[in-house]
């Protein structure tokens, strides 16, 4: 039998199967398609195409006045405004401010939980006695959403800057230490008992053996903090605060400023993305061994 | 440590038995009144159906586990744990993946706190005798199975033990592979004279790499047999498919093999049809 010739239909151009037009050569193959992740190519053609529209009706009711500025911006109030929030700032505070005072918070939260965290899911992996104690702890403010403590915080702290960290601090404490005891656990005893033959000490079984172990449930884990912060600091500031991204769109909603309300929660979205992103690119990098045990 | 007067070489395995409880409070015994002598540089294979106890046994010269009664002495002395005197090789997911083939390697050198220079020489005499040479910068995972456990095998003899306990080291590997690892086996053997115990669930793998055959059956666990075996020493003179083929070869195959069976058949009436694991 002759290999059939490649014709230029057989063969696409790397664009299209990019955007997803063509599949692959292996995936085109393929007989059994539906039920298939693997066969699904990803559409980008289609994304590409929504957003455009998107923009293009959004364009289209801004010049013709479709939907009053008070429910929805223009497009072009909004371009000023982003031009004048990063120029100007909004009362008084930089755009660059309300962004960094946001990021800034969710990095130390999530900082000080995993510091406390991931040494508290250790000791609840290796021993009984921190299990039992910490445990129901655990466990009974594991589903408790942060937001709920916002109230109490405020009762204890008032509505500084310790407040807001302290409240990110044990929405991902409690996240770092599950994640941490879960690596503990994850541990397959072939590999403990193999350090033991080798002469290995606790000690050194710890460090070698059951820490880099744990450290693709522990990126798992600051990944889950992470978002969870993000979401949680927005809403923090929504509540009490004069700076951060959720503080500008409150303060900019009782001012009936929807273009600036707008704004802020594209770039919330957008941060949240790139964070998210940039936690999976470090996740790829640092911790290449994670699923090929 | 203790050390007794009837002090020998190499592993005795003293009227051990292993009693536990099983869920629902049966009670298991893994092993009754197990003894055993192996003498310093053999190569002892150990064979037997499933429930017959080979694993507790090997984890019980591993120091893993305690026996519920009797003891385990190695060069007189008992053992009370695990200890880098005993290395131990695992069918397969022992490696540490996140570190080169080269740390896998240095890691039982490196823990005693051995010299850079010093555990530099190890690795790289052990990887070349392994035939992993210009691998020693890989990462495991991205190594087959074969060459995974040309790794355990180099780790483990990189620690220098007095024995070496391997837990179907080459059960996980596809059947050309596996014949091929057994001839690494064979000539690290004979390499470094070092004292070995084997398990395995073929039977041909323990009547080709043994000098001594110990054949187990269950319930509760116990010694059947034990054969002496010529073929090892033979494969190292023919080849490896000619000693297999070979007619002592085979009738010993056969008559092991029968000896199994039979052992399964009465495990299969006792329990109907339920799993004996």
């Amino acid at each position: 039998m002759t290999a059939p010739a490649m014709s230029a239909e057989d063969n696409p151009s790397r664009l299209r199967i990019w955007l997803g037009l063509a599949d692959d050569s292996l995936a085109r193959q393929k007989t059994v398609r539906f039920g298939d992740a693997s066969a699904v190519n990803p559409g980008r053609i289609y994304s590409i195409c929504i957003l455009a529209a998107l923009m293009a009706l959004w364009i289209v009711s801004s010049a013709f006045g479709w939907v009053k500025p008070f429910y929805w911006p223009t497009i072009g109030g909004v371009a000023d405004r982003v031009v004048r929030l990063a120029t100007e700032g909004y009362r008084n505070v930089a755009l660059w401010e309300h962004i960094g005072i946001s990021v800034y918070r969710v990095l130390s939260g999530v900082f000080y939980g995993a510091v406390l965290g991931v040494p508290l899911g250790f000791a609840m992996g290796l021993s009984s006695v921190v299990r039992g104690l910490f445990d129901p702890i655990v466990e009974f403010m594991r589903p408790v959403p942060p937001l709920a403590l916002i109230p109490l915080i405020i009762l204890w702290f008032g509505i500084d800057e310790t407040a807001k960290i302290f409240l990110l601090f044990l929405a991902s404490l409690f996240i770092m230490t599950i994640a941490a005891r879960a690596g503990v656990s994850s541990v397959s005893i072939a590999k403990v008992h193999a350090a033991y033959s080798l002469g290995a000490s606790r000690l050194q079984i710890m460090r070698h053996v059951i820490l880099p172990n744990a450290l693709p449930e522990i990126f798992t884990g600051l990944r889950t903090a992470m978002g969870v912060c993000w979401g949680t600091v927005v809403a923090a500031e929504l509540v009490a605060a004069d700076r951060g991204l959720g503080s500008m769109i409150m303060i900019a909603k009782n001012f009936l400023q929807t273009d600036t309300v707008v704004i802020g929660i594209i770039i919330i979205g957008l941060i949240g993305y790139g964070i998210e992103l940039l936690m999976r690119w470090l996740e790829k990098n640092l911790i290449p061994w994670k699923g090929r045990d | 440590m203790l050390s007794r007067p009837d002090a020998v070489n190499g592993i005795v395995v003293d009227r051990v038995s292993m009693t536990f409880a099983a869920p629902g409070g049966v009670a298991v015994h893994a092993l009754d009144k197990v003894s055993l002598q192996i003498r310093e540089g053999e190569m002892v294979t150990v064979l037997g159906p499933s429930g017959c106890g080979k694993t507790t046994l090997l984890n019980i010269l591993a120091g893993f586990l305690a026996p519920t009664s009797g003891e385990v002495r190695l060069n007189g002395h008992a053992v009370r744990g695990p200890g880098a005197e005993r290395g131990m090789v695992f069918q397969q997911g022992a490696l540490f993946e996140w570190m080169t083939v080269s740390d896998n390697v240095a890691f039982g050198p490196r823990m005693a706190g051995r010299k850079r220079s010093e555990i530099r020489d190890i690795v790289e005499l052990l990887i070349d005798r392994v035939g992993l040479r210009g691998f020693g910068q890989k990462p495991v995972y991205q190594l087959s199975g074969g060459m995974q456990q040309r790794v355990a095998l180099a780790r483990c003899l990189a620690n220098d033990p007095d024995v070496v306990l391997m837990d179907e080291p080459l059960g996980a590997l596809d059947a050309l592979t596996r014949e091929k690892m057994q001839g690494l086996v064979l000539k690290l053997w004979k390499e470094t004279g070092k004292t070995i115990v084997l398990i395995t669930h073929s039977v041909e793998e323990a009547l080709f790499l043994g000098e001594r055959l110990i054949v187990m059956a269950p319930r509760p666990g116990r010694i059947e047999g034990e054969y002496r075996l010529p073929f090892a020493g033979q494969a190292l003179e023919a080849s490896a498919r000619e000693v297999k083929a070979s007619a002592p070869f085979v009738g010993m195959r056969e008559e092991i093999l029968s000896m199994i069976w039979s052992m399964e058949d009465q495990i299969m009436t006792h329990d109907g049809a339920r799993d004996v694991r």
